[in-house]
């Protein structure tokens, strides 16, 4: 018969469905006998731990959903009914609320071991930008699930970020007006809020899938940033892959129990156990900790409309990254002083996120205004410079040639790995 | 605790650090031990029976616990036929079958009454100041335990050159130094049963472990569990990692 699949899977019931609808020869090759660089360091476990981590906050959130209440006068009162009377409602909780913050730091992880090893780089443009916008996404359902306890710092978080809007000219307070439901942050933007934050993780998973498949097509990058010359170079993902990827999520896991389990209280600030109050203002606004950096962005530029802009001008500079990179050369292993450049990088970044925790005074500014100005120095001016200026060292031949010739020592996750590990 | 705590910093990388810089403080505060701390860390059953006791005693007087129910009284050791008495003390508000409103005692499934009906009769019966709901006191402030138990100990006469506020007490931990509660826990303010001598700084010892369960009545299980959750991980950690090395074992990388 036309059109039907000839499966090769000897199990009747597997081959009868293989057979009419190819998924078990889709897994097989992709992520059974997929080709795969066979000099990843563990740094490439970082997107099948956040994968993992997605599927976390949707199983853990869709448990939580059926016990929340997303009412202003009964959101705050339902979260702690989860914490008290549910059965392991703690448990679903905690995990749900740390897994944010567990996300945003392998994700973190995740962007800047692309930094450092030129993942974004051609023919890897689109996939890079699709995990842009997963990022995009990632902060949109992080930001409107912060909200949903209802404490003070959901409301005055909502409220400063939904605020940020009314910096668009002519139509900003209008959008304001139209995101809240209402003339303030209230009923009508939480119950919207909730509908959202329930849908994009959904969202997520659609455009996580798009990512993927790109990956799929264009295969991964590797710590030496040359391209796949020979069978020799790869491995079979699985068992290879698959088995690095579980020793990965057995330490992710680690990491998130001591969290969960004897921290779980770490990253959440202690105004948000104070039920939302609209006549109060706390003494200071502060967003979660993986908004900082962008926060500290914001109020560094002594203008509404200029921060706002900055501020998603700082998201938008990567969507461009990969031309704005002019070197051909994607690993820093061989880009002697973009190296150098990326620690700035990184530094920077920190800096700001400490920038953003701390009121707007004294050093603090300067620090924040020090950060910002190079954070764009560096992806609109140090990079396009560079990639012409810098002499890169020589690549090697192969994947598997300096293995073979340099006596077994892995010249790839030894040298390059060492200076990420002090991050 | 905090040899886990420096682990998850360690694993967490940087990230950890931005997160500490939430911790500015102005006022400082000693650092107490108490049992609940750490990863073994429990809560002292007599401290927090005697921490109910300062509770229903003096400061539901004043503060609501609307998150809890005298059943949770459990969690601390306390047997059912205390809870009901404990709970039959006080009486919460109901329909009545004619149905009008009335009042009936509680019972161990009510949750700890409210001294006032709204927040504007709590604001008339205190000087304009809001006495907060307590169920998360201790998640609620940053220092937590220390710090309640530094503002419950942290009263004494202004100095001369302060200019009080009508109303308003001195307090060495507090903000500004100004608060509206004036000083709730004295030497002897509650009868202990157990041989305890009952100073400030017992009672307030008390009643913090007592609030510190309240806002944490999972903590037991929650340790309990997580140790074994950790033990696994290791467990698997080391497997995984032992058959990682046997399947790369043949590969030349």
């Amino acid at each position: 018969m036309a059109g039907l699949h000839k499966s090769e899977f000897s199990n009747p019931v597997v081959n009868w469905i293989d057979t009419r609808l190819p998924i078990f020869t889709m897994m097989q090759k992709e992520y059974g006998v997929f080709p795969t660089p066979k000099n990843f360091n563990y740094f490439w476990n970082f997107g099948a731990l956040a994968m993992v981590n997605l599927v976390i906050m949707i199983a853990t959130g869709v448990v939580l959903a059926m016990n929340y209440t997303p009412h202003v006068s009964m959101a705050f009162d339902s979260v702690e009914r989860i914490m008290r009377d549910v059965n392991y409602g703690w448990l679903l909780r905690y995990v749900h609320a740390n897994g944010a913050s567990m996300f945003f730091i392998v994700t973190y992880i995740h962007i800047f071991r692309g930094l450092y090893y030129g993942s974004y780089k051609a023919p890897r443009e689109l996939l890079w930008m699709i995990g842009v916008v997963i990022l995009l996404v990632m902060m949109a359902t992080a930001f409107m699930g912060y909200v949903l306890p209802w404490g003070q710092m959901s409301y005055w978080g909502a409220t400063v970020i939904t605020n940020l809007f009314s910096a668009i000219p002519v139509v900003g307070e209008h959008v304001v007006t139209w995101l809240w439901g209402g003339f303030s942050v209230d009923n009508p933007t939480l119950n919207r809020f909730f509908s959202l934050h329930f849908l994009l993780p959904f969202v997520l998973v659609g455009v996580v899938f798009l990512h993927v498949a790109a990956l799929h097509v264009t295969g991964s990058n590797n710590p030496l940033g040359i391209d796949v010359k020979s069978p020799q170079d790869t491995l079979p993902f699985h068992p290879y892959y698959t088995m690095k990827d579980s020793v990965g999520i057995c330490v992710y896991l680690l990491v998130f129990a001591l969290l969960v389990f004897f921290a779980p209280n770490l990253f959440m600030a202690p105004e948000n156990y104070i039920p939302a109050n609209p006549l109060v203002t706390p003494s200071e606004i502060v967003p979660e900790w993986y908004f900082l950096p962008f926060y500290a962005i914001l109020r560094s530029v002594p203008s509404k409309l200029g921060g706002v802009m900055m501020m998603f001008g700082a998201i938008a500079v990567l969507f461009v990254l990969p031309w704005l990179d002019t070197s051909p050369v994607r690993s820093a292993k061989f880009r002697p002083v973009y190296r150098i450049f990326f620690w700035v990088l990184l530094l920077a970044v920190v800096a700001l996120g400490l920038v953003g925790a701390h009121r707007p005074e004294g050093i603090w500014v300067v620090i924040g205004r020090l950060g910002t100005a190079y954070y764009f120095f560096h992806f609109l001016v140090l990079l396009p410079v560079l990639g012409k200026l810098e002499r890169p060292l020589p690549l090697p031949e192969s994947i598997s040639r300096p293995v073979i010739s340099g006596g077994g020592g892995p010249l790839p996750s030894g040298a390059a790995a060492k200076p990420m590990e002090k991050m | 605790m905090r040899a886990l705590q420096i682990l998850t910093l360690a694993a967490s990388l940087g990230a950890v650090v931005l997160a500490s810089a939430f911790a500015d403080e102005e006022i400082s505060y000693a650092k107490q031990k108490w049992s609940f701390d750490g990863p073994f860390g429990t809560f002292d059953r007599a401290s927090a029976q005697r921490g109910a006791k300062v509770f229903t005693a003096v400061c539901t007087n004043c503060h609501s616990l609307k998150e809890a129910y005298y059943r949770d009284l459990a969690g601390i050791g306390l047997e059912p036929d205390a809870i009901k008495a404990i709970a039959a003390g006080f009486s919460v508000p109901s329909i009545a079958d004619d149905g009008s409103a009335a009042d009936r005692p509680a019972l161990p499934s009510d949750h700890f009454r409210s001294p006032f009906a709204n927040e504007k009769a709590a604001r008339a019966a205190n000087n304009g100041a809001l006495p907060p709901d307590l169920s998360v006191i201790i998640k609620a402030r940053n220092g937590g335990a220390d710090y309640i138990y530094a503002l419950l100990t942290g009263y004494s006469d202004p100095p001369a050159s302060m200019k009080m506020g009508d109303g308003m007490y001195y307090n060495t931990m507090y903000a500004g130094h100004q608060i509206g509660m004036p000083r709730p826990l004295n030497d002897d303010q509650v009868e202990y049963t157990d041989g305890t001598k009952a100073t400030t700084e017992q009672e307030a010892r008390d009643v913090v472990t007592f609030l510190a369960y309240v806002a944490n009545p999972e903590m037991e299980a929650r340790k309990r569990l997580g140790v074994k959750m950790v033990l696994f991980l290791v467990l698997m950690t080391g497997l995984s990692y032992a058959v990682k090395r046997k399947v790369w074992a043949d590969v030349d990388h």
